[in-house]
């Protein structure tokens, strides 16, 4: 169970950090081309950041300054208001819960943002021209004194810097009754589903007034409510097919051609449990936080607690590589549980090509796992310890045998510093991790594309 | 699919492309070719209503233009927006290609079939989406050979297409292409892809053919139908999705009208008849409420001893099945089997299936029972409403909800209408009357309002001798309501009463009433006071009228004064 060792293969370059308002990062999301990456935050604020063009030929030299595909920001704008459901007495936060963007069809781009109740289409457009010369109004808007109008002049529209408008052109309320934790935009370009704990909807793009509820996982009588949904994805490729996942760790693929309503799954996907390791925490750990599809649409990615699991669709009875992110908290479970650790949702991340996988822990530590070699790296995502377009050190937790140099004792590893939010460009080798309120960008400039065969 | 009603607001209203849709309107109204430009990028947006609209004025400039022009300045328009880079575009561009076929030089007819073949494998499903939906348009304008040769193969590449939604778009395709092609080649070039979309995996595509079924009967014609559309139709109603089944149900009656006559009744009886057995008693209520609303039609098409020997016990069940919904059905498409085997049969279970509607727990069944009253009362006839639905009429003025009671005394009045004053003498009048007495003061009120309804339809006898002494009595009612409302009555039925009454009876209550404490009171018996001054007026004019007292005038002008 030791830690692996640094591969003197993988050459990362630190690229910047960028400290937003003092508000923690909630959802992080590139776009289907990797040129734009979305953040989302707990005050209800989204950030766009845009990657520069890069210079003709070559890549830059690391020390040298420059645009070289640096992300920058492109666009800030207010997408949630704290809000009040009178009916409960319960107040609704504006943290961002996901962001998803919609392929793109002109040269807008649109985007889903979420909360726990309220789901929004922007609509993210430049603007370089404006219209000059109107006849009523001057050039600062006020109206002209009409005695001054002498002759009549056609408006022209001439370019002015670069403005970048968002605005919301769909609001998708009243669909849930608990908290949404989950969009997925589906492959026919016009649907997408949002699920909350007990139920998904569907919803189409353009209508905001009707949703279709796909499943329902209710009681009848709330006592006997057993698990809750954590996550959903529609399939890459297939619209008929979409995957969730429950806290009793259980994945289940529901086939939206089978039945109007899909609370019958078409394929279960379940561990057996190994009733040797059973304990009081058993259920809780086994809780998926995140599904996600390969981009090939062949395998399931699941994060919970401790591990990150491969699931091949073909196979339900159990996954078909398991990776341990952080097996030395096993020992550790009760005083996670006292400090509500235990319950902490981390997301996993593909790469382009799907060889790697990438989930978050704790101590700012994110790991990346080779699906060919099985083996896994841990890296650090905080400023304090690497500079910007420095070469990422590999960290260790020291769990026994030789201690080296620059391991960390499992008892000083820092629990509130948690790395639950990622992304990982659609293309390139580029990835972005959210630290509370820190967003750093790393990229591996020694294979910054990854060719799909 | 339950659909989750949800309130939201609609695209959020922001200069920018929302503000473009009136522009589209106008532009519509100019008409004029260099309109085309402004168009063609109104074609492109992301927002679909702007896009319908901006391509409906193209498509109504395309038929100002002459042929040459046509070639000259639309088609190249057409062929940019099919080469667009968005798929915005090239949606737009699906529905342009019918308009500008029949009219251009057969270069140029190639050209566009050629566009509208690469947009029907479009890597978007969007514009899969919008050529499949406008496959059928575009079929009727080309010519039979390349119907044959170019649209056939489109429509069975996007029947397969791997999304739902274009699959199921390609099936309302299917009747267009069906009902164009002769006969004889139905069964090699269109039947096998209507055989695959009747089965296919997605419920969505099986009941789009449910829904058109009717539509697709007529457009293969009745040897295909026999030996194709039947067993189809059988296994939709028993598909496993309820929707599926339900879409089917409704088609029951349509489907079964227009089989070939000579032998209807045999596939009826052998194959449809089965099936509609098994709906009566499905788990789904919509499916059975659907059956319900069509399965009545059938006895027409059946015949009496079929009528009776099948239908009618599954009629029954229905009129027994828990949902109310259905039960409504039956009721409402009664007329269908009155004239098949007449009223009489149905009488003995029909009551207590009425009774049960009448008192069922939601008020909106209820009202819906006491709209079909007057209908079933006509059916019945006179005897057997006072039997037995008479004190269900009765019991409707004192329910709780408001609306029963409006619509129970609506009710009241289509039957005096139906069965005459002297019937409504002789029973339902004193039991209207009698409610003037109720110790609730809302019955007492209804008497009014039933007295407002009946008095005209009961003519002028029975209001002055029975009608007016209860009203009469009822303004000193101790309820301010009751009052006020015994004002609002005498005013309505004033025009009925004889002037005799009017001067006598109306006249001294209605100046009490005018100076009742209460402020409602005083207010319309002032209006109704104004109001019956007309009908004097009236009076005055026609032949033997009574002579107006001076006085009366005065005096009312005074009490105006007073009030104003």
């Amino acid at each position: 169970m030791g830690e692996d060792a640094e591969s003197p293969k993988i050459n990362h370059t630190f690229l910047r950090d960028y400290v937003t308002e003092a508000d923690v990062i909630s959802t992080v999301e590139f776009n289907q081309t990797g040129d734009l990456l979305a953040t989302g935050d707990k005050g209800g604020r989204v950030v766009i950041f845009q990657r520069e063009t890069e210079s003709k030929g070559e890549y830059e030299e690391a020390g040298e300054t420059g645009d070289s595909g640096e992300y920058n920001v492109y666009s800030t704008f207010q997408s949630h208001e704290p809000d009040f459901d009178y009916l409960k007495s319960l107040e609704i936060e504006e943290k961002i819960n996901k962001i998803r963007w919609l392929p793109q069809q002109n040269a807008a781009h649109f985007l889903l943002s979420t909360n726990d109740k309220t789901i929004k289409l922007w609509k993210v457009s430049e603007r370089d021209k404006r219209p000059e010369g109107y006849n009523l109004k001057d050039e600062e808007g006020r109206i002209k004194d009409i005695s001054t109008i002498t002759s009549l002049q056609v408006p022209v529209l001439k370019p002015t810097d670069l403005m970048v408008e968002v605005r919301p052109r769909r609001v998708f309320s009243n669909g849930h009754t608990y908290h949404v934790n989950s969009i997925s935009v589906n492959s026919d370009g016009e649907t997408y589903l949002s699920a909350d704990d007990l139920r998904i909807n569907m919803w189409h793009l353009g209508i905001t007034d009707r949703s279709f509820n796909i499943v329902d996982i209710k009681p009848a009588n709330m006592e006997d409510l057993t698990e809750v949904i954590t996550s959903a994805e529609f399939h890459p490729h297939h619209c008929h097919l979409f995957v969730y996942s429950s806290s009793k760790g259980t994945l289940r693929l529901c086939d939206m051609r089978a039945s109007a309503l899909c609370d019958k799954h078409t394929k279960l996907f379940e561990e057996p449990e190994d009733p040797g390791s059973r304990s009081f925490f058993s259920e809780i750990i086994s809780s998926v936080s995140d599904v996600k599809f390969s981009h090939n649409g062949r395998y399931l990615l699941t994060r919970d607690y401790l591990t990150a699991k491969v699931w091949d669709l073909h196979m339900d009875k159990g996954p078909v590589e398991t990776y341990q992110v952080h097996e030395y908290l096993r020992s550790k479970l009760c005083s996670l549980y006292e400090n509500d650790c235990i319950f902490d949702k981390f997301e996993c991340v593909w790469n382009s090509s799907d060889s790697v996988i990438m989930t978050g822990a704790y101590n700012s530590f994110f790991r990346m796992f080779d699906r060919e070699t099985g083996r896994g790296v841990t890296l650090e995502a905080w400023r304090e310890s690497s500079k910007p377009r420095a070469v990422l050190r590999t960290r260790r937790v020291y769990t026994g045998g030789k201690r080296r140099r620059g391991d960390v004792g499992v008892d000083s590893l820092d629990f509130s510093k948690k790395i639950l939010h990622m992304a990982w460009h659609p293309s390139e080798n580029i990835i972005a991790i959210a630290a509370t309120n820190n967003l750093y960008i790393f990229q591996d400039r020694v294979n910054p594309e990854t060719h799909v065969p | 699919m339950k659909a989750a009603a949800a309130e939201g607001g609609g695209p959020c209203r922001a200069d920018g492309d929302d503000s473009l849709y009136p522009i589209a309107v106008l532009i519509d109204e100019l008409r004029n070719e260099d309109v085309q430009p402004p168009l063609e990028s109104l074609a492109t947006v992301e927002e679909t209503v702007v896009r319908d609209k901006a391509v409906e004025s193209l498509r109504k400039i395309s038929q100002e233009h002459s042929p040459v022009d046509l070639e000259v300045h639309f088609e190249p328009l057409v062929k940019r927006l099919a080469s667009g880079d968005w798929f915005t575009s090239r949606t737009s561009a699906c529905g342009l290609f019918s308009v500008c076929y029949p009219r251009v030089s057969s270069t140029v007819k190639a050209e566009i079939r050629q566009h509208f073949r690469t947009l029907c494998s479009d890597d978007t499903p969007m514009v899969r989406r919008a050529a499949a939906s406008k496959l059928g348009e575009f079929a009727k304008v080309l010519e039979l050979d390349y119907i044959k040769s170019d649209i056939i193969s489109l429509f069975t590449a996007l029947a397969s297409d791997e999304q739902d939604s274009v699959r199921l778009l390609a099936v309302e395709a299917c009747v267009s292409i069906a009902t164009l092609l002769p006969q004889e080649d139905l069964e090699t070039l269109v039947m096998p892809t209507l055989r695959q979309a009747a089965e296919d995996k997605s419920w969505r595509v099986r009941y789009m053919v449910a829904d058109k079924f009717s539509e697709l009967q007529k457009a293969v014609g009745p040897e295909i139908t026999k030996n194709d559309l039947v067993p189809a139709f059988q296994n939709l109603l028993k598909d496993c999705e309820a929707e599926v089944r339900a879409a089917a149900a409704n088609k029951v009656k349509e489907f079964c009208e227009n089989l070939p006559e000579d032998n209807r009744e045999q596939i009826i009886m052998t194959h449809i008849l089965p099936c509609v057995k098994e709906l009566v008693s499905d788990t789904n209520q919509h499916v059975k409420s659907a059956l319900a609303s069509v399965i009545m039609g059938l006895s027409t098409i059946l015949g009496k001893d079929n009528t009776i020997e099948h239908l009618l016990p599954l009629f029954l069940a229905q009129l027994k099945d828990e949902c109310p919904e259905v039960r409504l059905n039956i009721i409402s498409n009664l007329d269908c089997v009155n004239e098949v085997i007449g009223i009489r049969q149905l009488s003995q279970s029909l009551l207590p299936a009425i009774v049960e509607l009448a008192e069922d727990a939601k008020w909106r069944v209820r009202l819906a029972i006491i709209e079909y009253m007057p209908l079933l009362a006509g059916q019945l006839g006179v005897e057997f409403f006072d039997e037995k639905l008479n004190t269900l009429c009765m019991a409707w003025l004192i329910d709780h909800v408001y609306a029963i009671r409006e619509a129970a005394t609506c009710n009241l009045m289509k039957l005096v209408e139906k069965f005459g004053a002297e019937w409504a003498q002789n029973t339902i009048v004193p039991k209207v009357l009698g409610m003037a007495n109720d110790p609730n003061y809302l019955h007492r009120m209804t008497t009014l309002f039933c007295i407002n309804a009946l008095s005209e339809a009961c003519g002028q006898d029975i209001t002055t001798k029975q009608m007016l002494p209860v009203v009469l009595k009822m303004s000193n009612d101790q309820v301010a309501n009751v009052r006020f409302n015994v004002a609002k009555s005498l005013q309505k039925i004033g025009p009925v009463l004889d002037s005799n009454a009017l001067q006598a009876e109306v006249k001294p209550v209605l100046e009490k009433l005018a100076t009742d404490t209460d402020m409602d009171v005083k207010y319309f018996a002032q209006e109704a006071i104004s109001a019956t001054r007309a009908v004097f007026a009236l009076h005055a004019a026609a032949p033997s009228p009574p002579v107006l007292d001076a006085n009366f005038e005065k005096q009312m002008e005074q009490q105006a004064v007073c009030f104003h």
